[in-house]
């Protein structure tokens, strides 16, 4: 694996090496079969020599399907926890690094019109998947996928109703392009990029799961960087950085939803 | 049906203990839970279906059954002897080479997350042959592929006797693809882990945990 995953590096720029190890065993077992190939090695001739190959190999590395209010308690928290102090700056810069297909990012965004903020936030979105990001741009769902999100909204202390920021069109639906408007999606890596923005809060879930402990560190001393000082940063609900060399850097804010503040 | 030797386990260098069910699992682990030595050396790392959005009460129902401390395992914490670990409800657990857990949201296995199969075929790599895994009752044929690749990279498979299982899918599943190394009931199944030693039988894997909670 070590050595399909150096090849990817010297070929494509795309930085595994630091991934956990057990998932990524378990995306590539999953990548051999879609590929049929017997081994490692075959697979690493194929992405190699076959520049088709490797887009379909990064989305097995790399996607994530999310919800749009996922953990409906965490978006909840901030609505209630975060924004109120959020909403004392003049303008306001949010980073969901990690973005996938834009689901946090348009959660974000709704939360923050609800909440009167979103005309003076810019929230930036990065992935390392660029088809992902340009589904993310698209902001274009499955229809049959609303009726969970509408739940989720409910119980983060949704205000109006969902269906106030999309519009049907066919068997999908299309995010209102205001909101999209607030969304400035890029194409960053936590493992190979440094910080662009200062910014007020990150929200990074579920991704440093993915990341082995000297990757997770990489990323959260960045997020210490580009965080304003007493910063929130957001995780998902089952990581902590109790095991983390920035443990020290950041403070529990709100425990059970996994929000910190950069300490000061 | 085989009859273990109360000896059997204590003989074999055993790192880890993986468990898995789903329909009426609870009642089982009542009974094997409270037959762990109290002064068990290894971890004991549990995957029971549950719904994604279910209220997360596991460790604290079945803390009652054991002394031994129960817990939710959590992303990059270090497997410590004599605990019991769940998988939380909505990622799947997976066990690490350095002995540490990992977490994935990466999509439901035969519809579960977390998925028996996604920790038990972590552990067949992580620890090669050093653990014993258990497969107990369950209404899917989730465990049953990791439970043979455990099998097949020399750990000792137990299998919960169809016969005395609430759901017998799960264990069947299992004794369709391979021989498990024991098939028994669950006053059996507590009687094997009783045998299982108090005393690490590995260095290595006092020396790999101490290096890691540094």
């Amino acid at each position: 694996m070590r050595l399909l995953l150096e090849a990817i590096y010297a070929a494509y720029h795309y930085d595994f090496r630091q991934y956990a190890v057990a998932s990524l065993k378990r995306r590539l077992a999953q990548a051999l079969i879609r590929f049929d190939c017997r081994t490692l090695s075959a697979l690493q001739e194929k992405v190699l020599h076959d520049k088709q190959a490797f887009p379909v190999l990064l989305e097995y590395l790399t996607v994530q399907v999310s919800d749009l209010f996922r953990d409906p308690l965490y978006y909840l928290a901030l609505r209630q926890h975060v924004l109120p102090t959020l909403a004392t700056y003049p303008s306001l810069k949010l980073w969901v690094a990690g973005c996938s297909t834009g689901e946090e990012a348009y959660s974000l965004a709704i939360l923050l019109a609800e909440e009167g903020l979103l005309n003076r936030t810019l929230i930036y979105a990065t992935d390392i998947n660029s088809e992902s990001l340009r589904k993310a741009q698209n902001g274009v769902y499955p229809l049959d996928r609303l009726r969970l999100f509408t739940l989720n909204h409910r119980q983060s202390g949704g205000k109006g109703s969902l269906s106030d920021y999309y519009h049907a069109s066919g068997q999908s639906a299309v995010m209102d392009p205001q909101l999209r408007n607030r969304i400035t999606f890029a194409d960053h890596s936590l493992a190979t990029d440094s910080t662009f923005s200062e910014v007020h809060l990150i929200s990074c879930r579920n991704v440093l799961i993915y990341f082995n402990r000297e990757l997770q560190d990489r990323a959260l001393g960045m997020f210490q960087e580009a965080l304003v000082l007493r910063g929130f940063l957001g995780l998902g609900s089952k990581e902590s950085l109790r095991f983390s060399a920035h443990a020290d850097g950041f403070v529990e804010y709100r425990p059970d939803e996994k929000i910190y503040r950069k300490a000061s | 049906m085989m009859t273990p030797r109360a000896t059997y386990l204590a003989d074999r260098p055993i790192d880890v203990i993986v468990i898995g069910g789903s329909a009426g699992v609870l009642d089982v682990l009542r009974v094997i839970l409270p037959s762990l030595p109290h002064a068990l050396a290894v971890p004991v790392v549990i995957v029971v279906h549950v719904p994604e959005r279910s209220p997360e009460l596991l460790p604290q129902v079945l803390q009652h059954s054991t002394p031994l401390p129960v817990k939710f395992a959590e992303d990059k914490e270090p497997l410590a002897g004599g605990t019991i670990y769940f998988a939380p409800a909505g990622y799947h657990l997976l066990l690490e080479a350095n002995r540490c857990f990992a977490l994935s949201i990466d999509p439901p296995v035969l519809f579960s997350r977390p998925s028996i199969d996604v920790l038990f075929e972590s552990a067949a790599d992580a620890y090669a042959g050093r653990l014993v895994a258990m497969l107990l009752t369950g209404a899917s044929a989730d465990g049953a592929s990791g439970l043979a690749s455990i099998h097949a990279a020399g750990g000792i498979a137990v299998v919960q006797s169809p016969q005395t299982a609430e759901a017998a899918t799960m264990p069947t599943a299992a004794m369709t693809l391979f021989d498990p190394d024991f098939v028994l009931s669950p006053p059996d199944i507590a009687a094997l882990v009783a045998s299982i030693s108090s005393q690490p039988r590995s260095s290595a894997w006092i020396r790999r945990t101490r290096t890691d909670s540094n």
